[in-house]
């Protein structure tokens, strides 16, 4: 009987210890990335299809750290030509739904827009919603997979019923700020999707890393979207009043 | 015109003093921008005209250019937007400035003077609560075109809410579709047509007050105004109708609620005058079913109902009536989308049945549609009945650059 106990109990134990550990590496990675205050940054996304056409976007985004909360943002588009100047400003938040406003300059409207639909793909591109949002270490739970020299393979699965994936696979680089180095997504059906790269790292600040290009490979579809940042500005001091509905009018000036 | 003048040269005065002030403050760095929108459209009204005069095509084009200097990392901006479309029809063929502003922000404060467009509300079919620009009524069906409106706006963020201050110094005329054009009366109405209940005329000084506040799921906005209604009054004499600006006070409320992937939505407004007092309200909601196809696919369905106690002299001709709709977005690289939707009345047989598409072709071009029909518009419908025949297809291409 003892033994039949330990036998059920043993996945448990280290269940929940590769859980504690895949918790405390995204809580190092989340402490790693405090204090940087506010930044501004210009993005070019292009598009690949499968038979290798592509097409472009440009934008600039603002973000502010929030002390007790998830960050803020506003997202400013430059082009295509037909949307410039449509902007988007989102507060996200630890917990719960974030609240996320669409300004449409051809109108003047601001239209506070749902934010339950992340699994959806952002500007016909590779990325859905979910993977540019904030990532805070409530949103999901963890499981520690192994160790290969200074990188850290974590299971991540999203605790949003409306993700659109069944689990992330995460691979932290212990000795860069636990920085991540790519993530593998899996679909509700539970087969690898995408795979996110980031490359092309620097430091700002003395501390903090990002990286200027992210390439997100589509398995199935064999699409591809890279993001290439430039011009990261830190330290400008940027407060509530930038990400406030009035900011996201002025966005496209 | 020569009104016009005087507000243009007051208002340019205005700017160009703000240059000089907040040159000598901020440092010298100043951005420029240029935007220039093409259009070429054309509108075929398949049904047989009313009206001697009236025609059946309507070739047009619309050109908007758009030039942005900006300064003090961008805090500071003056934005010039003329506008001008040629069409068939005179009355359409019509130039506007649409913007021609200079901002200031700073901490949680913004002042704004010059012609601007202020876009206030939530609902999709109705546009109750939004009352600062005069609509350019020849320009859309959905009344969503706005006419530059001069103006001094004080905006201030506060842990309460938003506050916007507004003075209107001067009024801009609707202008009506003239003799060539479908969805206009049997009489072309021409612009001194409509007169004012009041003596100083586009001169009354207008002012404007709103508090608006996003808390959670809600997005609360509250606003006043009072000032020469936009909207001409219409009312029946024996021969047939009268059309008058009057000055107004009007009370709106708007109210959005965002749950989930739904969205539920209010807007009401009370308005008095010497000549009319109304109640309107539109009220409902929006779902969308997010991503539906793994592909980027959402599907929203729209339901608003529509109310308005002038009953048959309400120009919208929504006096108690029920929208729904369906929009579609595929949220591929063309951002293709449509929105289909029909306007039922509910104690008579009209209805209007819409159908707007649009989507990206290349990296500057996109191409629209649209289609308004208006089916079995009943006799005893009394504006709504004039624009029977006016059922129409359009299709525009614009060029970006």
């Amino acid at each position: 009987m003892k033994k039949l106990i330990i036998t059920l109990a043993l996945p448990l134990i280290f269940g929940s210890v590769n859980g504690q550990k895949g918790l405390e590496i995204a809580k190092a990675a989340d402490k790693a990335d405090i204090g940087w205050g506010s930044s501004t940054v210009e993005l070019n996304m292009s598009l690949k299809n499968k038979n290798g056409q592509t097409s472009s976007r440009s934008m600039s985004n603002k973000t502010l750290e929030m002390k007790d909360d998830g960050d803020k943002s506003m997202i400013t588009f430059n082009s295509p030509a037909d949307v410039k100047g449509t902007a988007t400003l989102t507060y996200t938040h630890r917990e719960g739904p974030d609240d996320q406003w669409l300004y449409l300059p051809a109108i003047a409207r601001v239209k506070r827009i749902s934010s339950s639909n992340k699994s959806g793909p952002f500007m016909g591109s590779e990325f859905a919603y979910e993977d540019l949002s904030s990532q805070e270490v409530e949103k999901y739970t963890y499981k520690f997979i192994e160790q290969k020299g200074s990188m850290l393979i974590v299971e991540q699965i999203p605790t949003d019923p409306k993700s659109g994936y069944t689990k992330r696979i995460v691979t932290y680089n212990k000795d860069k700020g636990y920085r991540i180095e790519n993530t593998e997504f899996y679909d509700r059906k539970g087969s690898h999707l995408k795979t996110l790269k980031f490359t092309d790292y620097e430091q700002y600040l003395g501390k903090y890393w990002r990286a200027s290009t992210m390439t997100m490979v589509n398995h199935q579809s064999n699409k591809e979207t890279r993001l290439v940042f430039k011009d990261y500005k830190f330290g400008l001091k940027l407060t509530d009043e930038d990400f406030s509905q009035n900011a996201l009018k002025r966005a496209g000036n | 015109m020569k009104l016009k003048h005087i507000i243009l040269g007051a208002v340019l005065l205005l700017l160009f003093s703000g240059i000089s002030n907040a040159q000598e403050e901020s440092e010298k760095l100043v951005s420029h921008k240029f935007k220039l929108e093409l259009e070429a459209e054309y509108r075929y009204f398949y049904d047989k005209a009313l009206y001697p005069g009236q025609k059946s095509n309507f070739p047009s084009a619309a050109i908007t250019p758009e030039y942005t200097a900006s300064w003090n990392k961008g805090y500071d901006v003056i934005t010039v937007k003329p506008f001008f479309r040629w069409d068939v029809d005179d009355k359409r063929t019509h130039f506007d400035l649409r913007e021609l502003y200079y901002q200031k922000a700073k901490n949680n404060w913004e002042v704004s003077v010059g012609l601007k467009k202020i876009y206030w509300g939530v609902t999709e079919s109705q546009h109750l609560v939004d009352i600062i620009n005069q609509t350019d009524a020849v320009e859309s069906f959905d009344n969503e075109q706005k006419l530059g409106q001069p103006m001094v706006q004080y905006s201030r963020n506060t842990n309460i809410g938003t506050f916007d201050l507004f003075y209107l110094p001067y009024f801009r005329i609707r202008s009506f579709p003239g003799e060539k054009s479908r969805l206009r009366f049997p009489v072309v109405i021409e612009d001194d047509d409509v007169t004012f209940n009041n003596k100083s005329e586009e001169w009354h000084q207008d002012f404007a007050f709103r508090w608006s506040h996003s808390i959670g799921a809600f997005d609360l906005g509250f606003s006043n105004f009072y000032g020469t209604g936009r909207e001409p009054i219409i009312l029946q004499n024996q021969f047939g109708y009268d059309f008058f600006y009057d000055v107004i006070n009007q009370t709106g409320v708007d109210v959005q609620v965002t749950l989930g992937a739904f969205l539920w939505k209010i807007e009401s407004i009370y308005r008095s005058s010497d000549l009319q007092d109304m109640f309107a309200f539109a009220g409902g909601l929006e779902y969308t079913f997010g991503n539906v196809d793994g592909n980027g696919l959402d599907i929203g369905i729209l339901g608003e109902y529509l109310y308005d106690d002038r009953g048959d002299l309400a120009l919208s001709s929504a006096q108690n009536d029920v929208f729904f709709g369906s929009r579609i977005a595929f949220n591929d690289v063309q951002s293709t989308e449509f929105l289909i939707g029909g306007l039922v009345d509910m104690e008579r047989s009209s209805n209007i049945f819409s159908l707007e598409a649009s989507r990206r072709v290349g990296e500057s071009w996109r191409v629209e549609a649209e289609g308004r029909i208006l089916s079995e518009v009943s006799n005893t419908e009394p504006i709504l009945y004039f624009f029977r025949n006016d059922s129409f297809l359009k299709l525009s291409v614009f060029k970006f650059f």
